[in-house]
């Protein structure tokens, strides 16, 4: 989308009969929700009868985004890239999370390459609601032997459902692991001035996605048209991750997005791809340390799938709550539905607390009750996804809404005392709390980690 | 999908190769397929394109904001610090050069606070004495210095402002950088603590931290005019109110180049994408022009240090001596790269990484190319 488009751009092409099938009251409202990509065109019943089908294809075009949205992998095993059509994510959002993927090599030892494979496999991590996972495992050819990396790359395909990315500047190297894994659609990486006709060609056979690489914009942008004259569309970008000068790397992506986004360059409208891992060349702590500040740094601005050398989790764990962070919608607080919840098996006498419904302080409070191993029921309020602290400031949070609250969710049933346990930064509604409900009202910890110890001190039924 | 099929063969004339094994495809596909086909028939050829970088020029420019004063200018510190005068967003060398690089003020409390382990074992000798604990941050390459006078505060110590105006004065004895006066935050008691301070520090052109919307801004500001300071300008995530508050002291006769804006930092995990969008939106602004919001960007980075992922010691969230300074390095990092200027820090390992990754992003763009295509065959 080269220009910010309006409902009505939209509005005229659709088959404005207002038949609500959509589930919209109109088609102006359809053309909106068209914008904030909230309904698809396939949602349009109308749409997809023969008659319209020129209007829908001039629509595709006009919505498709700046930056294509590329696939790798099959079936359940399919990772999403691109498909970006803002530069700022207070523009609308970001939608495609940056990928990450985990590098092995065909050099490493049976049981260090399962090791690293598996790790990625499992790595799982619950943060606010949301599994984090690693996505994509990288496999670079050190040998540069094709046999040696068809091997490894069916060692490491049969081992994990993870899409593949294959490196090589080899095309016969390439082949050689496409003749075994290419019918998952692994990502080809990379076609360079050199090579862009023999990958290419893989690429096409195998129907994968491929990298254009190269270290300058305008061969960048010539390698890409190259494979597009070849009739690929499922491209990725490497600008060159020169990790000594990171200067010039943001340069490069910032000007690539700026050319597909505001500049509708179709060459270079594709989603970009960032080498963290090519720090390895450096030792030890250091290095992994530099190598996090590098990917922050890409992700920060506008990469759209990254190689990792690190699987240290405390160098993970910044990386993926930074990725988490900068792909929430900046349209809405994420909130979970408020009511009241059981924690464990709670009876008539176990404790009642009191939280709100933002996401991510829902789910910090959950997880301590949890750990902690406290029965208990939660109430939770609708404070619009606010936070305790935000929502005391902003009074989203008051006595007469949590008093509501108790009423709705007929807490009076549920157990036979008459106390709730609050947050700490909530203090200030306690007194209102108590008189307007007739519910005693216990002041708890600031923070959730504290609750296991109040409960065990404080409360008594 | 409908697919004149009688045109295939047309289509496939003069196409290089036709690869159909294990042809199993659904119509789309096969229409995906052929139209590659046809693409290809049109020669698949390498052509040298030039690309042409599409370049801003911003009308706006973010004010110069001089930190510090020489004996020169009426003060006694060594060297001042500046920030700001950005004309683009940060590290856009390609399109112009920024004059300034992000600078760090290491935070000093004048009693002893309750620091996250990582951080507190660089500073454990030094916490109960704000004059050694500044010299301390100089020695770890602070550019300046915050002295945050929470013991004011009514409900910790009550100190007075007297009182905290001489900690004051130690720490400007103590160290030769340019200083920030911080209050403890509490509305009532900020103003007349903040007065104080800005009286004894007179000619010093420190920042003081800070006028906001829920204190008597006025006698804050108009403190700082009379004695020379800088003020912080401090709202919390909301763009309009940062606008209102700025238009504010503008009109008690403020200058741009006497302010610096916070618009709060919510750290890495807890809500790093509000300051992240609500920074980049004032540095846009600022750069398009809005002259309400063409100050440099102040970010209480130290914020990192109250995610529990920064402090926690859990082992299955690993190392935290490493994970710590992490999470406060990338708050920083992202913020930075957001538009802020200056980073209010405590862990000298966070700094080091920081320092480390802008020296990087602020290198000439020709710099001795890499070779980059190794990064495959390294071991
Ligand atoms: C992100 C943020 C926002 C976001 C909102 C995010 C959201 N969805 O809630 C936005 C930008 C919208 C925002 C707005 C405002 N904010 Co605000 N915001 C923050 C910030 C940076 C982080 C808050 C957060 O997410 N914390 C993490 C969550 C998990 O914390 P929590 O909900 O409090 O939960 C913890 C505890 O309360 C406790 N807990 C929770 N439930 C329970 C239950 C029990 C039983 C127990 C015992 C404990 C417990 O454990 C949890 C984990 O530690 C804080 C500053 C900071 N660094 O803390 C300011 C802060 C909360 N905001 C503040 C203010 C003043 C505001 C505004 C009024 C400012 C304005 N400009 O208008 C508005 C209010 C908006 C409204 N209500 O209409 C102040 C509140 C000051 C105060 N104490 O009164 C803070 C503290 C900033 C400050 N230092 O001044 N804010
Ligand atoms: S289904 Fe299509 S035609 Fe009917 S209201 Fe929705 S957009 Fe309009």
């Amino acid at each position: 989308m080269a220009k910010k488009l309006g409902p009505l751009d939209i509005y005229r092409y659709l088959p404005k009969t207002n038949c609500r099938e959509c589930g919209e009251k109109t088609c102006m409202a359809f053309a909106s929700q068209l914008i904030e990509r909230d309904v698809k065109l396939e949602d349009c019943p109308q749409l997809m009868k023969p008659d319209f089908a020129e209007k829908f294809h001039h629509l595709k075009e006009m919505l498709a985004p700046g930056v294509k949205e590329v696939t790798i992998g099959t079936g359940d095993a399919i990772v999403k890239i691109g498909g970006e059509e803002v530069i700022f994510r207070h523009e609308l959002k970001y939608f495609n999370q940056t990928a990450l993927a985990l590098g092995v090599h065909d050099e490493l030892e049976a049981d260090a390459l399962l090791k690293r494979v598996r790790y990625v496999n499992d790595f799982k991590f619950k943060r606010i609601g949301e599994e984090l996972t690693l996505d994509l495992i990288a496999i670079r050819s050190v040998s540069g032997d094709p046999e040696r990396f068809a091997q490894c790359a069916s060692k490491v395909s049969a081992e994990t459902g993870k899409p593949l990315v294959l490196c090589s500047y080899d095309p016969k190297v390439l082949e050689a692991a496409l003749k075994v894994v290419g019918g998952k659609r692994p990502l080809i990486y990379a076609a360079t001035k050199d090579t862009w006709k023999e990958v290419g060609k893989l690429a096409r056979k195998y129907r994968c996605p491929v990298v254009a690489f190269a270290d300058d914009m305008s061969e960048l942008k010539s390698v890409a048209s190259a494979l597009r004259s070849m009739g690929i569309e499922d491209i990725v970008l490497d600008p060159g991750s020169n990790v000594k000068n990171l200067s010039s790397v943001l340069g490069k992506f910032v000007l690539a997005r700026r050319a597909a986004i505001l500049k509708d360059d179709k060459d270079l409208g594709f989603p970009l791809l960032g080498i963290p891992a090519a720090t390895s060349a450096e030792n030890g702590l250091e290095k992994t340390l530099k190598e996090v500040m590098i990917a922050a740094t890409m992700m920060d601005k506008y990469a759209d799938l990254l190689v990792l050398h690190t699987q240290e989790i405390w160098a993970l764990l910044p990386l993926i709550t930074l990725r988490q962070n900068l792909y929430t919608d900046p349209r809405k607080p994420v909130a979970v539905d408020p009511g009241l919840r059981s924690i464990g098996k709670p009876t008539k006498s176990s404790p009642v607390l009191l939280t709100t419904n933002f996401a991510l302080t829902y789910y910090t409070v959950v997880s301590d009750l949890e750990s902690a191993g406290i029965a208990c029921y939660l109430l939770v309020i609708d404070t619009d996804g606010l936070g305790v602290q935000a929502s005391i400031a902003g009074g989203q949070l008051d006595a007469s809404k949590v008093k509501d609250a108790i009423k709705r969710v007929r807490l009076g049933e549920k157990v036979k005392h008459r106390k709730i346990v609050i947050p700490g930064y909530s203090a200030r509604i306690s007194g209102d709390l108590e008189l307007q409900s007739g519910w005693k009202a216990l002041v708890g910890p600031m923070d959730s980690s504290g609750i296991k110890e109040f409960i065990e001190k404080k409360w008594s039924s | 999908m409908k697919f004149d099929l009688t045109k295939l063969d047309e289509l496939l004339k003069g196409a290089e190769e036709l690869e159909l094994e294990n042809v199993d495809m659904s119509v789309g596909e096969l229409e995906l397929a052929l139209s590659a086909m046809v693409s290809a028939a049109k020669r698949a050829e390498y052509r040298d394109l030039s690309f042409e970088a599409l370049l801003m020029d911003f009308p706006g420019r973010v004010a110069e904001v001089e930190l510090g004063a020489t004996k020169a200018n009426g003060g006694t510190r060594k060297n001042v610090v500046r920030v700001g005068g950005e004309k683009t967003l940060p590290f856009y060398n390609f399109e112009a050069q920024n004059p300034y690089r992000p600078v760090i003020a290491y935070d000093v409390f004048d009693m002893k606070v309750h620091l996250a382990g990582p951080v507190r074992k660089h500073f454990e000798e030094v916490l109960e004495d704000p004059a050694e604990w500044a010299k301390l941050c100089v020695k770890y390459g602070a550019d300046l210095v915050t002295v945050h006078l929470i013991s004011t505060d009514p409900t910790l110590k009550d100190t007075s402002a007297r009182e905290a105006a001489k900690t004051v004065e130690d720490v400007l004895q103590a160290v030769k950088v340019p200083i920030i006066i911080g209050g403890s935050g509490n509305p009532e008691k900020d103003p007349e603590v903040l007065e104080k301070a800005a009286e004894v520090a007179e000619g010093e052109r420190c920042v003081i931290s800070s006028a906001s919307l829920n204190l008597d801004y006025k006698r804050v500001a108009r403190a700082c005019m009379k004695h020379g300071h800088v003020v912080l300008s401090w709202t919390q995530l909301d763009i309009n109110d940062q606008r209102t508050l700025n238009k504010h002291l503008l009109g008690l006769g403020m200058k741009k180049e006497d302010l610096i804006m916070d618009p709060t930092t919510a750290a890495l995990g807890y809500g790093l994408e509000y300051s992240f969008s609500i920074m980049e939106r004032i540095r846009l602004a600022a750069l398009k022009g809005d002259g309400d919001l063409q100050m440099p960007v102040s970010s209480g980075t130290t914020n990192a240090w109250g995610a529990r992922e920064a402090w926690m010691d859990a082992r299955e969230w690993g190392d935290r001596e490493k994970r710590g300074p992490l999470w406060e390095a990338v708050t920083a990092l992202t913020l930075c790269l957001a538009g802020s200027d200056l980073f209010m820090m405590m862990s000298p390992t966070a700094v080091g990484l920081f320092k480390d990754t802008v020296e990087s992003l602020s290198r000439p763009r020709e710099v001795e190319p890499l070779d980059i295509g190794n990064w495959i065959s390294m071991r």
